[in-house]
């Protein structure tokens, strides 16, 4: 798989029957059915989205990035890329993507690796993970009854991020390839949970030092042709 | 004849499982006896599993994609679980994960205790729930392993490229324990060697007590993360 792959959808945000505008340093929890498209757009660019998927009926199988990025022999994903579970199960297909690449080696941004990372006095800044923990308590809203712990942050994807790494094994962080209005769309291939952190972090160029929304449409499976 | 300065030594066989709780400042060294060998391993914490190996947070801190001498291996609480004070290896993968019975199957066909009693075919993730049921863990526990003795590149696509004959006979790696860690080994190939045959090489463990590390250990001062990474770790122990 070649590793930029540029594809627009057609389907139109008038359609959607969920349309939502997620600012920086938020959370999100949210289920899809088997069939439904899922729409990530980087309203002003450069902005790196955490997001895990789970299967709504077994959390247990979940998103694995390790199986995901074996199964394709490629790290980046994009348009074509099959999203597998910790079972080996396509929990989505990514259909569209007109960012080209997206990463799922870099993992999410925490209290503690921020202490590791940039200085022991970063602890107390806005991470992913106090999304994602925020977000599985249930408190910010009214969540589904899924169960979801911190056992259940296993490695995540950067959607709009880029992490390359280079043939003598060193690891970059390249400032991104994305900009306002690019997005990347995906299929749910069975009914599955996603939790997202639209990313806060402020200590390095993954948001341009500068988190901004992104916008979250989901669309029903398109009606079949007479 | 039993060499008392290991706290353990032991050959652990092609397919076989293994786990050990390795104390703070106890080091695991692993040896490729003949070559060509592929030990995939997990690391948690030992006193509160719930805080396990982290890959990402392991490659960011230290700015890179595998692992060798001077390189620690982060928890997802900004602490150092071991770290690698010996390689004549030169490179362990961290990308790529291990083996299950899908692809197992795929790759050498159906294996079955009835039909092939102890040699049938073991692959990565059945092996280490097995052992992680052991301390009353399973799925959600199991954390990305480190694929010792393995080396796969990423070229410049993004494409994921097995390293052949990479591993020499005799080549030894040791980790030094920073904090009580559950080791939990699997000695099953790697899922990018193309290898037809199934035939996972024996790997010999040996445990020892270890040398504190001082304020010029070569882990320590790999880079300023990893100073920090031991003030996080070593105050759990003050």
């Amino acid at each position: 798989m070649s590793a930029l792959i540029y594809a627009e959808s057609g389907l139109l945000p008038g359609n959607a029957v969920h349309d939502e505008v997620l600012p920086a340093g938020k959370g999100w929890l949210h289920p899809l059915k088997a069939g439904q498209y899922f729409r990530i757009l980087d309203l002003e660019g450069n902005q790196a989205v955490d997001t895990l998927f789970f299967s709504a009926a077994d959390t247990a199988d979940r998103y694995d990035a390790v199986a995901t990025i074996r199964n394709q022999g490629n790290i980046f994903l994009t348009t074509g890329t099959r999203l597998l579970s910790s079972e080996g199960n396509v929990l989505l297909t990514i259909t569209a993507d007109t960012c080209g690449r997206h990463d799922t080696l870099g993992g999410a941004c925490s209290a503690e690796s921020n202490t590791v990372r940039y200085a022991l006095e970063k602890r107390h800044m806005h991470s992913c993970r106090d999304s994602f923990l925020l977000e599985m308590a249930g408190s910010a809203r009214k969540a589904p009854p899924h169960g979801l712990t911190k056992r259940d942050l296993a490695g995540n994807i950067n959607f709009f991020m880029n992490v390359p790494v280079t043939p003598e094994g060193r690891l970059a962080f390249a400032d991104g390839v994305s900009a306002p209005g690019k997005y990347v769309e995906m299929r749910a291939e069975m009914d599955v949970i996603v939790l997202i952190s639209n990313c806060p972090q402020l200590n390095n160029p993954c948001n341009a030092y500068n988190p901004t929304p992104v916008r979250l449409l989901v669309w029903d499976p398109p009606a079949r042709a007479a | 004849m039993i060499d008392e300065s290991f706290i353990q030594r032991e050959i652990l066989p092609g397919g076989a499982m293994w786990s050990w709780t390795l104390k703070r400042g106890t080091c695991l060294g692993l040896t490729d006896v003949e070559g060509g060998a592929n030990l995939s391993a997990l690391f948690l914490n030992a006193d509160a599993p719930l805080e396990r190996y982290n890959m990402p947070d392991t490659l960011k801190a230290q700015f890179i994609a595998f692992l060798t001498r001077g390189n620690v291996l982060y928890s997802d609480m900004g602490r150092i679980l071991c770290s690698i004070v010996e390689d004549t290896c030169g490179w362990h993968d961290t990308l790529c994960g291990a083996t299950d019975a899908k692809w197992t199957e795929a790759r050498f066909g159906a294996s079955d205790y009835q039909r092939h009693r102890n040699d049938r075919v073991r692959n990565g993730r059945d092996n280490f729930l097995v052992e992680l049921g052991k301390y009353g863990l399973g799925k959600k526990d199991l954390p990305v392993p480190v694929n010792f003795f393995s080396k796969v590149i990423v070229d410049e696509e993004g494409g994921l490229r097995w390293q052949a004959r990479h591993s020499r006979p005799g080549a030894f790696v040791e980790l030094r324990a920073e904090m009580n860690t559950l080791v939990v080994l699997s000695n099953t190939p790697h899922p990018l060697d193309p290898s037809p045959a199934y035939a996972p090489k024996p790997v010999g463990l040996r445990i020892r007590r270890g040398e504190a590390p001082g304020p010029d250990d070569v882990c320590r001062v790999f880079r300023p993360e990893n100073g920090r990474g031991f003030i996080n770790t070593e105050a759990l122990f003050k």
